[in-house]
């Protein structure tokens, strides 16, 4: 009799249970994702619409609802200003409905909505950025630092350079938060390896005519010209490098180069270059097979950031299925419980600061010869396990970080 | 040797590589000087006829397999042509009106545009080869100076020059200046003046489309190339003299020069310098350097 009762009560609390997760505490009936993009600016190419497609592509592949709601993409533009960005965030967030926001190309930007984040107590999550600030200074429960980040960078690129006797070093930094600490966490490394900075020149966002600051790095004597900047920046200060000869006696360390990069590059001028990105459309066949959906809607392949929009995206989703809520503190529970394996990465788990943990890459640019097809730019060179890629929690700023 | 702190070699090589962006600088102004002298028009969609003499020279080269000789021809006539268009369907409609409303239709055509290509061809930009011809670099002592940014200086002087020959010596410039100083007079004469305003922007633009071209090898065609541009060279036709065709060409020349020189002593104003020389030029004088007080 005691039994059964027990039994009883415990399938009715189970039931009730049960309702509760059907009903979907999912607030504003709909889950809600805006990716916030470069729409229109020099990074446009690099997040813009096929951040938005990856996304957009999540949601399709999880179903088109969670909980049997429905999931929502919408996307705005933050023209690479931090205002714009920090605004639009705060409108999402208070008024929108909005339950995550997604891809945040640009470092200032990125920066200025993880505080807003951090305020709103709602998620967001970086792959278009890299500066340290997400998972340090700025960490919260609320954002998670999933591709690539400035240390990975450093680590990456900057190590393989260093160690390839690469000692003395001048920098072309992009005169904002991304090119400052891309430059600092390189620096770290070059010193830590007793090589020397010999110094720096800073040039605005979206400049077009380098050769001034490469008649500075040639002047400087550096054996390497570390290039602080990508998209378009990267590609104008690389050809520059070329034109003037810089290449004849010194070495160029593009430390964020991306394949759309080396697409507009050209094989001829980009060959021999190293770069470190967290995924490359051609690794392996479920790579290509998520590359060959996305070239179909956007007509290029993708590259890592929108891969890891995609993946992170997922990830998001199933955290709020497993939560039965898209409560901010629940889901970001769930999501540091839960591991990743997918055509991102294998066994990717969230750490306490954000940081999204998993392998990254470091490739060689291929030459004219090497390559067989449209798009095939990239040739493994090793592979940079999880804890060597990324920031030691002992080197935290986080305040979640328990020392 | 140093230079105010700087080896000489690297002060040298700035003054070089100033002279390089003056010549686009001149090139560009002068398009806009003789559009503005002649049509009173704030032509804003002068950076983005820059921008698509660029990408024609791209696609030329892409879709035909025409090299850059060819394209430095093809390219301006085309974009030319596309300012006639413009200015018969659309400019004409605002001869005579407040000049803020040619600047907001100008400006209005640029986003159109941008927003265009940028969709057609995203916004990474394209590789646009350098001409055989003029590959590697000359060791000029001070520094490498790429064969084909001398070439630039070259061919901007020689456009300079023949646009003011142009204009202040022979009869078709004569009929210029007269259209602009007296149009009804001069049509009384049986001269076509809205004919000849029509060549006047197609020419105008051409320039632009010309000085695209030459920029493409260098700079790498994407859609944004001519925005930042257009301001700087705004800037230094205010500077020059509004009007003035001599007047733009040597202040291009010269303010690339100042320019470059910020570069290396205090890189971050070297975005606003030109703008600081235009307040104190507009400030001392201000129908500009070179222009001549109005009535």
């Amino acid at each position: 009799m005691k039994t059964s009762l027990r039994l009883t009560m415990t399938a009715a609390s189970l039931l009730a249970l049960g309702a509760t997760a059907a009903n979907a505490q999912i607030s504003n009936d709909v889950v809600r994702i805006g990716v916030l993009a470069d729409m229109s600016g020099i990074y446009n190419d690099l997040s813009g619409k096929g951040a938005v497609e990856a996304v957009k592509m999540a949601a399709e592949d999880v179903g088109g609802t969670v909980l049997g709601k429905k999931i929502d993409v919408i996307f705005a533009d933050h023209l690479n200003k931090p205002d714009v960005g920090a605004a639009k965030a705060r409108e999402w967030f208070d008024t929108g409905a909005v339950d995550m926001i997604n891809d945040l190309a640009n470092s200032g930007v990125a920066r200025a909505v993880a505080a807003v984040a951090k305020e709103k107590k709602r998620h967001i999550i970086v792959n278009g950025a890299s500066n340290m600030g997400i998972t340090n200074e700025l960490c919260s429960p609320y954002a998670i630092h999933y591709a690539y980040d400035a240390y990975s960078l450093a680590h990456g690129t900057g190590k393989a350079v260093v160690a390839a006797g690469g000692k003395s070093w001048f920098f072309l930094t992009v005169d904002f938060a991304f090119g400052h600490g891309l430059e600092q966490q390189v620096s770290d490394v070059v010193r830590g390896a007793q090589g020397r900075v010999l110094g720096a020149a800073r040039h605005p966002l979206g400049t077009t005519d380098f050769s001034s600051y490469v008649l500075q790095a040639q002047a400087s004597k550096a054996e390497i010209i570390g290039i602080a900047s990508t998209g378009a920046d990267a590609v104008n200060a690389i050809k520059a490098a070329a034109e003037f000869g810089a290449t004849k006696n010194q070495k160029l360390a593009a430390l964020l180069l991306w394949i759309e990069d080396v697409h507009s590059l050209g094989l001829q001028t980009a060959q021999g270059l190293m770069l470190t990105n967290a995924w490359y459309w051609d690794q392996n066949d479920e790579t290509r097979k998520f590359a060959k959906r996305f070239y179909d809607r956007v007509g290029k392949m993708p590259n890592m950031a929108q891969a890891a929009d995609y993946s992170s995206t997922v990830f998001y989703l199933n955290a709020v299925k497993e939560a039965g809520t898209d409560d901010p503190d629940k889901v970001s529970a769930k999501m540091r419980e839960m591991t990743v394996s997918d055509m991102f990465t294998k066994n990717g788990k969230v750490r306490v600061d954000g940081r999204f943990m998993h392998d990254m890459y470091l490739w060689q640019v291929k030459t004219p010869a090497e390559s067989k097809a449209p798009w095939d730019y990239l040739k493994p060179v090793s592979t940079i396990p999880a804890e060597q890629a990324f920031q030691p929690l002992s080197e935290s700023k986080c305040d979640l970080v328990k020392k | 040797m140093e230079i105010f702190g700087i080896p000489h070699q690297a002060f040298l090589g700035q003054i070089m590589l100033g002279l390089v962006n003056g010549a686009f600088y001149a090139v560009l102004s002068l398009g806009l000087a003789i559009i503005f002298g002649l049509l009173r028009v704030v032509n804003f969609a002068h950076g983005a006829f820059f921008m698509v003499g660029a990408f024609i020279a791209f696609l030329l080269g892409r879709n035909l397999g025409l090299g850059y000789w060819p394209a430095m021809i093809a390219a301006p006539m085309i974009v030319g042509f596309a300012g006639i268009i413009f200015e018969r369907f659309a400019i004409r409609r605002i001869y005579g009106l407040d000049p803020l409303y040619g600047l907001l239709l100008t400006f209005g055509l640029v986003l159109v545009m941008e927003g265009g290509f940028r969709v057609a061809m995203g916004s990474s930009g394209h590789p646009f080869p350098t001409p055989q011809l003029l590959r590697g670099a000359w060791d000029i002592g001070f520094m490498m100076l790429p064969v084909y940014r001398g070439f630039v200086i070259l061919i901007a002087v020689v456009v300079c020059a023949g646009t003011w020959i142009l204009i202040e010596k022979t009869r078709m410039g004569a009929y210029l200046r007269a259209a602009t100083e007296r149009p009804d007079l001069t049509q009384s004469f049986g001269i076509n003046v809205p004919l000849l305003l029509t060549l006047t922007y197609g020419v105008g633009v051409g320039l632009a489309g010309f000085a695209g071209v030459l920029a493409a090898p260098i700079q790498h065609v994407n859609p944004s190339m001519g925005s930042d541009l257009v301001i700087i060279v705004f800037a230094i036709v205010v500077i020059g003299g509004l009007g003035s065709v001599l007047g733009s060409a040597l202040t291009g020349l010269g303010l690339g020069v100042i320019e470059g020189l910020t570069k290396v002593y205090y890189s971050e104003a070297s975005t606003t310098v030109v703008f600081l020389v235009m307040a104190l030029v507009l400030l001392l004088r201000p129908a500009g350097l070179f222009g001549r007080e109005e009535a």
